[in-house]
């Protein structure tokens, strides 16, 4: 067995295993070198995502979209467990690396001392979101899904403190009756068509008898139900708001990306399952996307405009952000243009940028105001943790000048990303959003206008609410400015940097989305791609008869 | 045996669901627990329900495939019985530190208004 470069495709699940399973032996003092271990394992799945997305790009034969995979167990297709690797999926494996090393950094500052095995749980919660990303099997993708979802369990209630074990309660519950729908979706879905393989089912989807459809519908309906629970839709969405505002700041940024796995799998499976060539299959959901995520950005703007604090609005920024997404997904599916794809997908990218830039804004931003010191003095309680510790110590590290500015301006430009304006990329996405819609001829006129109402709506809403919270802390402001270490704001600078330079790349970055999109609505490109998978045996069997 | 597996599935599930709507951390924790036995049988009927046939088929030759059960579902709802196992172990140790810093179990961590 060689070690070739077909292995680097697990390699962004096998490295935050090993380097979480790993940092479980070193005992919770040894801080530095967990966070050595951390930043080594998340440096090397970036770069692992980043090549495999070089890769994926491919030659220009298959739509320019090179479908990887890797057979565990060199079991045949379609009867082994496949991980896949196309466009799709490795764009969002390197939003998954971009978003973490800068989160991690923050993490460095403070927060990985306020509980157990922050690390870990960090590393399975990687391990778990890019196994989610890469899987071709609709039970694997369940386990991967169980995985992240136990790592932010823990996560959530990093810290401790009755706020967070309130939300957590009600975390857990919620997902764990969303995991036992995903559960009952998926074994209809075997007992209607005797797979789970996504490229397997979505070849036989269109041959379904009647009677068999009836049961596949309801299955992917009852799965679609936990995937669209995890997206925040509404009304199911009650639970998001609590949960991330309880969460610590690095937490909450990198939860920024778990609605997002939703969103990702609902993508995957209704072009797999339900695209145009799925006979009486086709568009099924697309009316549920469209209704569902016009309803949550409605619930979202009206949210960001009832907020008081930062923490609470910007929860309700995540739910505008899949909302739209989720909505111009519908739209697709009901038959709009790839192009309205490529820009939501390029919204998506985009808007959780901001969003986790958003979240790492928020705690030192609300510093003065004595939330935090009132909260750790909190968490401290609830841990019992003795003052003499060497928590206690003062924060050491070096403290930035100009601190308001330098807040205020990555704040301005968080605001400037979230509500669409130009020159940012939010802008780019928003307004390719609206010119796909405005452009294409199959939908109903009054649907389109109502979506692109509500999408222009979002972002006045978003500036009306961030310039409010914005005025009320730099302007309205008396007293000291609160010390801010480099550490806290250096991470927030370069999510805020990785926007602006997605603003620059945007015409590159747009044509890997429109090509993606486009790959996205051909699924024979994917099956062909995966079914066709030849084992490493039968290669070398293969080999054998040529010599 | 369809209609005893269907209704055991269907009480259980009914009963899972009612107690998950109720406003106490253990009945919630209960009801989980009644609602993931129900899909793991629901799992386990997915599978078509066979008596005495092995799941497992013997090295070469041919077999009716028929005459043996299928095997799949029975891998499935062993994993989904480990995965609900310890996360409904999670949630546990969640609520009792719930009851132990709100001093109440109720889900919302205070009691209702009177």
């Amino acid at each position: 067995m060689n070690l070739g470069p077909e292995h680097l495709i697990i390699a962004p699940i096998l490295i935050p295993f090993f380097a979480g399973a790993l940092m479980l032996i070193y005992d919770e003092r040894q801080r530095r070198a967990k966070m050595t271990i951390s930043l080594v394992a998340v440096i090397a799945s970036l770069l692992a995502a980043i090549e495999l997305l070089v890769r994926s790009k491919g030659s220009a034969l298959t739509g320019g979209n090179d479908i990887g995979f890797y057979l565990l167990g060199d079991w045949a297709m379609p009867y082994g467990i496949v991980l896949v690797i196309d466009r799709l999926s490795a764009m969002m494996l390197v939003l998954t690396g971009l978003l973490a090393l800068p989160v991690l950094i923050y993490a460095a500052a403070a927060w990985h001392r306020q509980g157990q095995h922050f690390h870990s749980m960090f590393q399975f919660l990687l391990m778990g979101l890019n196994g989610a990303f890469l899987t071709g099997d609709l039970f694997n993708l369940f386990v991967f899904f169980e995985l992240l979802l136990a790592a932010s369990y823990g996560l959530l209630l990093h810290g401790g403190g009755q706020l967070r074990v309130r939300a957590g309660l009600h975390y857990i519950a919620i997902n764990l009756t969303g995991s036992l729908l995903f559960l009952i979706g998926v074994s209809l879905i075997y007992g209607a068509t005797g797979t789970l393989n996504m490229a397997h089912l979505s070849n036989l989807v269109p041959f379904l008898p009647d009677d068999r459809r009836m049961l596949f519908h309801a299955g992917a309906g009852i799965m679609g139900l936990a995937f669209l629970i995890k997206a925040g839709i509404w009304p199911l969405s009650f639970w998001l708001p609590t949960a991330y505002m309880a969460g610590a700041a690095p937490v909450a940024a990198m939860f920024a990306i778990m609605t997002k796995v939703g969103i990702y799998v609902i993508l995957r499976l209704s072009f797999l399952l339900f695209g145009a060539d799925a006979g009486g299959s086709a568009g099924f959901g697309a009316p549920v996307l469209i209704a569902g995520g016009m309803a949550t950005v409605i619930f979202g703007l009206l949210g960001v405009l009832a907020s008081q604090g930062l923490g609470r609005m910007a929860a309700h920024l995540v739910l505008v952000s899949s909302g739209t997404v989720l909505a111009a997904a519908g739209f697709v599916l009901a038959g709009a243009s790839s192009s309205v794809l490529a820009a939501a997908l390029f919204y998506l990218l985009s808007s959780t940028l901001a969003t986790s830039a958003l979240f790492l804004l928020i705690e030192p931003m609300s510093r003065e105001e004595g939330g935090i010191a009132a909260l750790l003095a909190l968490t401290a309680d609830a841990y019992g943790l003795d003052e003499r510790e060497e928590d206690r110590q003062p924060e050491v590290g070096l403290a930035i000048p100009g601190t308001l500015t330098v807040l205020g301006l990555s704040f301005g430009a968080c605001m400037i990303a979230l509500a669409g304006l130009p020159p940012l990329s939010g802008f780019v996405g928003k307004l390719g959003l609206l010119q796909g819609m405005l452009g294409q001829s199959a939908m109903t006129p009054a649907l389109s206008w109502a979506f692109v109402t509500l999408v222009i709506l979002s972002g006045f809403a978003t500036l009306l609410g961030l310039v409010r919270v914005g005025i009320q802390t730099f302007w309205a402001t008396d007293g000291e400015p609160p010390d801010v270490l480099a550490l806290e704001i250096a991470p927030v600078v370069t999510l805020i940097g990785m926007v602006i330079f997605l603003t620059f790349k945007a015409e590159v970055t747009l044509d890997y989305m429109q090509d993606t999109a486009e790959a996205v609505l051909q699924p024979r490109i994917y099956t062909v791609g995966v079914l066709g998978a030849p084992r490493a045996a039968d290669q070398e069997e293969d080999d054998e008869v040529t010599e | 045996m369809e209609i005893v597996l269907s209704l055991a599935i269907g009480v259980l599930a009914g009963s899972g669901v009612w107690l998950i709507l109720r406003p106490r951390t253990f009945q919630v924790i209960v009801g989980l627990c009644l609602l993931s036995y129900a899909v793991n049988l629901f799992i386990f009927a997915m599978g078509r329900l066979t008596l005495g046939a092995p799941p497992i088929m013997p090295r070469g030759g041919f077999i009716n495939p028929a005459a043996y059960a299928d095997p799949l579902p029975q891998a499935l709802v062993l994993t989904a019985i480990v995965i609900s196992f310890a996360t409904t172990a999670l949630f546990l140790v969640v609520l009792i530190v719930s009851r132990g810093l709100t001093g109440t179990d109720h889900v919302d961590g205070q009691e209702r208004e009177p």
